[in-house]
């Protein structure tokens, strides 16, 4: 059959793999070697060396600025939303009545997109603030933590359906055991129920880590930046050097190669640890 | 020891209801603060629409105006619709032959799949908003390919886990009875698909219907997709009309709302069965 089959790789293979290599694969060749290089359009390109990725650390504070604070905010936020959706999902696998309604209600805002969710914050943590004279952009760190809350508004329901499904797969005989035996609900949760749920873990992590550390719509509708690019995030950082400034297109360049090591770095280191703690069954 | 859970599961129930009425309103802020006039809007979010507040249906009427919401919305449904089934479609069948045709060319298209999954959009944002425009591919049926090379990643890796699942004895039967690869593809394969087939929908379906950055650099400014007709409304310099944005919010939310309602079991079991995937 496969000798058959062979025949047909234009038929099957051949729209994916042509939108694949002009979507994706070229331009992720031609943006490796333009970050060597200085250029306005893609043609015009000089072989720079190292330059570009000197210029994007020296020139200015603001990469690693935003690098810092993409950083801080990723812990917080992948900290605070698998706390909270955990802590739901075991409030939701009791079965206490009105489950599935409140699992409907938390993960609603998930399915709504990043610059929507945005403007929506936007409006009410302004309309917080304003009692206190300030606004969102009066202080980097009001925008901070509003990008905290707006992502865990955002996630907490997507990450509990996650745990959800985890904390129902654990075997009923299990934590039968364990009560017989009298183990206490805190020694049950922490002995049995979060190693059972550890794959569930590692794809929560995983989704929260890659989602926090490559946000750009949520920061650019909330804050654009503001106050003086404090509030900007990797992504923004890199869309502003592209589109900002003429003539730095090949420093964002340098700094989107950058960012794909450290995103696919992190999501590997990441994927290694919490796989190690999952338990065979 | 009976009555001691049930006061806990009272207890829990009502910091359930609580935490609803929280998740809930940042919607209803936004739905009743789109009656109202706009500088009430900025000054008062929090108090609902009263005689000197109300404005009726004026913000919608200016925000479809000023952003052309319908022809915005036009764009997304367009796009949406036809990347998902290009998607689902030329996706299959790519993951059909490389996992069915051992190859060192194929296992090499598989692991470049899987890889274009961990790269983040705007390593090659530049580049390849450069090749849409040189390809002439900047417009709402150009963009579709795009979606379907850039979505080809995630939808191949999981078409190719559960095809692995399908017994070969199935595809070996319709050979012996003379089928051709095409017609079984269409006929034997892709309705056992079916069930994958939904979850990549709507993954793929939430990803192109809320994407801000690739439509705006490829075909931003000419097409203006929901989002992008959003952001468009805060203008140049940042002074945003608040009346009318709070009625493009709820025209934006709301087509969501209602598809997520009609459709809830499908959309939490693929979003849970693609998490676990991929």
């Amino acid at each position: 059959m496969q000798k058959e089959l062979k025949k047909y790789f234009p038929f099957f293979c051949l729209v994916t793999v042509a939108a694949f290599a002009v979507a994706f694969f070229i331009p992720f060749c031609m943006g490796i070697y333009l970050s060597f290089t200085e250029f306005t359009t893609v043609t015009n390109a000089k072989w720079v060396g190292l330059e570009n990725y000197v210029k994007a650390f020296t020139a200015n504070r603001e990469f690693l600025d935003a690098l810092w604070f993409t950083v801080r905010f990723t812990v917080v936020s992948v900290v605070s939303i698998n706390v909270f959706a955990f802590s739901l999902a075991l409030l939701l696998t009791r079965g206490i009545r009105g489950t599935n309604l409140f699992r409907t209600v938390f993960f609603m805002p998930n399915l709504i997109g990043g610059i929507v969710l945005g403007y929506i914050w936007q409006l009410i943590l302004n309309g917080v603030l304003a009692r206190f004279q300030v606004t969102l952009t009066f202080d980097p760190r009001y925008g901070f933590w509003g990008l905290v809350v707006l992502m865990n508004w955002q996630l907490i329901g997507y990450m509990m359906i996650i745990y959800i499904a985890g904390l129902q797969n654990i075997p009923t005989d299990l934590l039968e055991a364990a009560k017989v035996d009298g183990a206490s609900p805190w020694v049950t949760l922490r002995k049995i129920t979060i190693p059972m749920v550890m794959p569930s873990i590692t794809i929560c992590t995983f989704l929260t880590l890659t989602n926090s550390f490559k946000l750009f719509d949520q920061n650019v509708a909330l804050t654009n930046g503001a106050p003086s690019k404090k509030t900007a995030m990797l992504a923004l950082d890199i869309y502003n050097t592209f589109y900002g400034r003429s003539g730095w297109a090949g420093v964002g360049q340098a700094k989107a190669v950058i960012f794909f090591i450290l995103v696919a770095g992190i999501a590997l280191l990441q994927l290694w640890l919490t796989r190690r703690k999952e338990v065979e069954n | 020891m009976f009555k001691r859970a049930k006061f806990t599961d009272a207890v829990i129930f009502a910091v359930l209801v609580f935490l609803s009425a929280a998740f809930l309103a940042p919607i209803f802020i936004v739905f009743f603060n789109s009656f109202k006039g706009k500088l009430f809007v900025v000054n008062q979010p929090f108090r609902l629409p009263d005689s000197q507040t109300f404005v009726r249906l004026n913000n919608y009427v200016e925000g479809i105006a000023k952003t052309d919401f319908f022809s915005a919305f036009g764009y997304s449904l367009f796009i949406t619709v036809f990347s998902v089934a290009a998607i689902i479609l030329f996706t299959a069948m790519t993951a059909w032959y490389i996992t069915r045709v051992k190859t060192r060319f194929t296992g090499v298209l598989y692991y470049l799949f899987v890889f274009s999954m961990i790269v983040p959009f705007q390593m090659v944002m530049f580049t390849m908003s450069k090749m849409a425009n040189m390809l002439h591919l900047d417009n709402p049926v150009g963009i579709i390919l795009i979606y379907l090379g850039f979505g080809a990643g995630l939808s191949v890796f999981m078409f190719c886990g559960f095809i692995k699942s399908i017994p070969l004895e199935i595809e070996e039967a319709a050979m012996i009875d003379g089928c051709n690869p095409i017609v079984m593809f269409f006929r034997v394969i892709f309705p056992i698909l079916q069930p994958t087939a939904i979850t990549v929908a709507i993954l793929n379906a939430m990803w192109v219907w809320n994407d801000y950055l690739l439509p705006y650099l490829v075909i931003g400014s000419e097409y203006k997709t929901i989002p992008i007709a959003i952001q468009y409304l805060k203008g140049g310099y940042g002074s945003i009309d608040w009346g009318a944005m709070m009625a493009l919010l709820v025209l934006a939310i709301l087509p969501i709302v209602i598809f997520y309602l009609s459709c809830q079991k499908y959309i939490i079991r693929g979003v849970v069965a693609g998490a676990v995937k991929g």
